[in-house]
């Protein structure tokens, strides 16, 4: 197992840098970095060639690419382009803001996802089961950016209309700088967190519902009906424990489109996460900020995937690697 | 009566057929009787595997809804010119009103420059469709080819397309898609459809490989091998007519996740930029007026309609052409 993972991490550095490499290819060639500098008016002629030769802009993409990697090492990701500060704080501060809703969305959605397959599963065919399939269906068709919004919505009217607070619609906290766990806290991060929350249950109870059926119908569980074992044990014992093996992979595959729904789902709620920051790098054509984004999210949904095989490997003693 | 248990039809019981049995496209010697319903009953009718396929396909409630669905939105996009003339930006200036609730006089509402919703919405229906459809056709087409040659002949092309998707596995598909769009994209629908395609062929293309691998070792591919059969001949003509299963259902659910990803990216203004109308769009555009809930709610629900049957369609699809699937799915 030991050397199976060395030899995945040692394979995902290339990869990597890869990515990382065309990345930056197609960033650098596809806008001027500067752009948004020339049309400050602070900036004189002087400043920008000054800034282009500090910057290495006046070196060829392959040798700047290779200015970037020493910053990434040395200099902690670097220093973002347009406001020259660096780039590090940003994303350990964000990082932060998006690992907390991530968490708490998801560890509601496996709990609520798997509850909600293992019911379905038993009582296939349902009124319940059927009308947790037309939830999920629903769950795979919404646009991420579209069932923030109705939230925020919602929960705008509610105050406007009678003022009541119940959840706030936007920001991290009612004072800059507040406590990251306050009550005041999870008031503002309750929406985004339900949004993520109801697009990835969809996918969980769906799975979950699904991978039960596959083991209900195998031998071994007719096996331990036969020998008299109570349902509720099999359902719990037999059943449950390795319907939850391909949930764990799904779980930890998912983090890619979680990245993903951060984007909008922050966004839309102007919370101060990783997304929200890479929309805005996005638009102030920040080069540095941009592939910093990258490469974070990068070498997260390799460390996920690299878990999503170890667990499984090790949740299922017929997969073997050598 | 215990025969009418085994008969099929149930009501006779079953004769030996007397008359020399008549071909499958000969119509039935006596129809219209009692006999000749069982004969008919009795005879067997030359089915292809595609004729199966439709039959399961039509028997399948959810996917003829979906069907429906599709029919009526996106015939309502391609006749936008006649349900909605005025053109995407068309604003009444006889009756002007902006910011209007929905009434009987325009459905969805207004805007803020008093232009009617509904117009907008089916001009932008016209837009996603465009884009749907032109993504999840081009990429099928290139994850095909370039899946059909890596399955089948394996070697440095199929690592090669392996690394390729590996590499576009690691990032963060929204990331990369926003990357693309915001620093060459904005615009048209084309240049999107164009950078959605660029990624969208990878995830077909290893299906595609992955199909390619099992059926090159089947005897009927030896078959053709040993009676002379050239590689084009076997990859396009054996091998090919068996994936299109997985093409076509995979093309299809293609459609709805390229509708949902260019609202994703229209929304943060880094997609379709006006005057291209577009859903995402139009869901920007409200975000200025969030008191005005018509303007996000509507064109919103037009894309979940259109996600989901395009899903309930993908679906269908999926368990007429692979029948086995559904029996593990059930």
């Amino acid at each position: 197992m030991l050397t199976y993972i060395a030899r995945r991490v040692l394979y995902s550095i290339p990869v990597l840098l890869l990515s990382s490499f065309l990345s930056f290819l197609f960033v650098s060639y596809a806008g001027n970095p500067l752009a948004t500098a020339r049309q400050n008016p602070r900036f004189s002629h002087q400043t920008l060639i000054n800034l282009t030769h500090q910057m290495h802009l006046d070196k060829p993409v392959v040798v700047r690419y290779f200015y970037w990697l020493h910053d990434v090492f040395a200099d902690k990701l670097g220093k973002s382009l347009i406001t020259l500060q660096p780039i590090w704080p940003d994303i350990t501060r964000t990082l932060s803001h998006t690992a907390q809703v991530i968490i708490i969305s998801e560890s509601l959605a496996i709990i609520l996802g798997i509850a909600v397959g293992i019911y379905s599963a038993i009582r296939q065919y349902s009124v319940f089961d059927y009308l947790f399939t037309s939830v999920s269906f629903l769950g795979f068709a919404l646009p991420t950016f579209w069932l923030a919004l109705l939230l925020q919505i919602a929960f705008t009217d509610i105050y406007l209309k009678w003022n009541i607070r119940i959840f706030y619609t936007s920001g991290l906290n009612s004072t800059p700088g507040g406590s990251a766990w306050s009550i005041d806290r999870l008031q503002h991060i309750a929406l985004p967190v339900a949004t993520l929350c109801i697009i990835s249950f969809a996918l969980y109870s769906r799975y979950m519902r699904a991978s039960m059926l596959d083991v209900i119908n195998s031998d071994y569980v007719r096996t331990a009906r036969a020998k008299g074992v109570p349902e509720w044990k099999v359902i719990m014992r037999h059943v449950f424990r390795n319907a939850l093996i391909p949930i764990t992979t799904v779980t930890a595959l998912n983090i890619g489109g979680l990245l993903g729904g951060a984007i909008v789902t922050e966004t839309v709620f102007s919370l101060d996460g990783i997304g929200f920051w890479f929309v805005q790098a996005l638009n102030s054509h920040d080069l540095y900020e941009v592939m910093a984004y990258l490469v974070v999210t990068s070498v997260i949904i390799v460390v996920f995937n690299l878990i999503a095989d170890v667990t499984y490997g090790f949740l299922d003693p017929r997969i073997r690697y050598d | 009566m215990t025969d009418s248990s085994i008969s099929p039809r149930g009501s006779s019981p079953a004769q030996p057929t007397s008359p020399p049995a008549p071909g499958p496209d000969l119509p039935p010697p006596h129809a219209g009787g009692v006999e000749g319903t069982l004969e008919a009953g009795l005879q067997l009718k030359v089915r292809s595997q595609w004729s199966y396929a439709r039959m399961r396909f039509f028997r399948h409630r959810l996917a003829l809804i979906g069907l429906f669905g599709l029919i009526v939105i996106f015939g309502a996009g391609i006749f936008a010119n006649y349900i909605a003339p005025g053109g995407f930006s068309a604003i009444n200036l006889g009756n002007f009103q902006y910011l209007a609730h929905p009434s009987a006089k325009h459905i969805f509402g207004t805007d803020e420059l008093g232009r009617d919703e509904f117009n907008r919405v089916i001009w932008g229906i016209r837009t996603s469709m465009e884009v749907g459809v032109f993504v999840a056709v081009v990429s099928s087409f290139i994850g095909m080819f370039v899946g059909a040659v890596a399955g089948f002949y394996g070697g440095w092309i199929d690592n090669l397309l392996m690394r390729i998707t590996d590499l576009v596995l690691t990032l963060p598909a929204l990331a990369i898609l926003l990357t693309a769009s915001a620093l060459l994209g904005q615009g048209s629908q084309w240049r999107i459809s164009a950078i959605l395609v660029a990624f969208f062929w990878t995830g077909i293309a290893r299906v595609v490989r992955g199909v390619y691998l099992s059926l090159r070792e089947k005897e009927y591919v030896e078959a053709a091998k040993a009676s002379g059969g050239g590689d084009m001949r076997l990859m396009f003509r054996h091998i090919l007519p068996n994936t299109l299963g997985p093409i076509i259902v995979n093309g299809t659910l293609a459609v709805g996740t390229a509708i949902l990803v260019e609202a994703a990216l229209s929304f943060l203004s880094l997609g379709i930029k006006p005057p291209t109308p577009s859903l995402g769009g139009l869901i920007n555009d409200g975000q200025a007026n969030p008191q005005d809930w018509w303007l996000t709610v509507f064109p919103g629900i037009t894309i979940v309609l259109i996600v989901l049957c395009v899903n309930f369609v993908g679906d269908g699809l999926r368990d007429a052409l692979d029948p086995q699937q559904r029996r593990m799915r059930a």
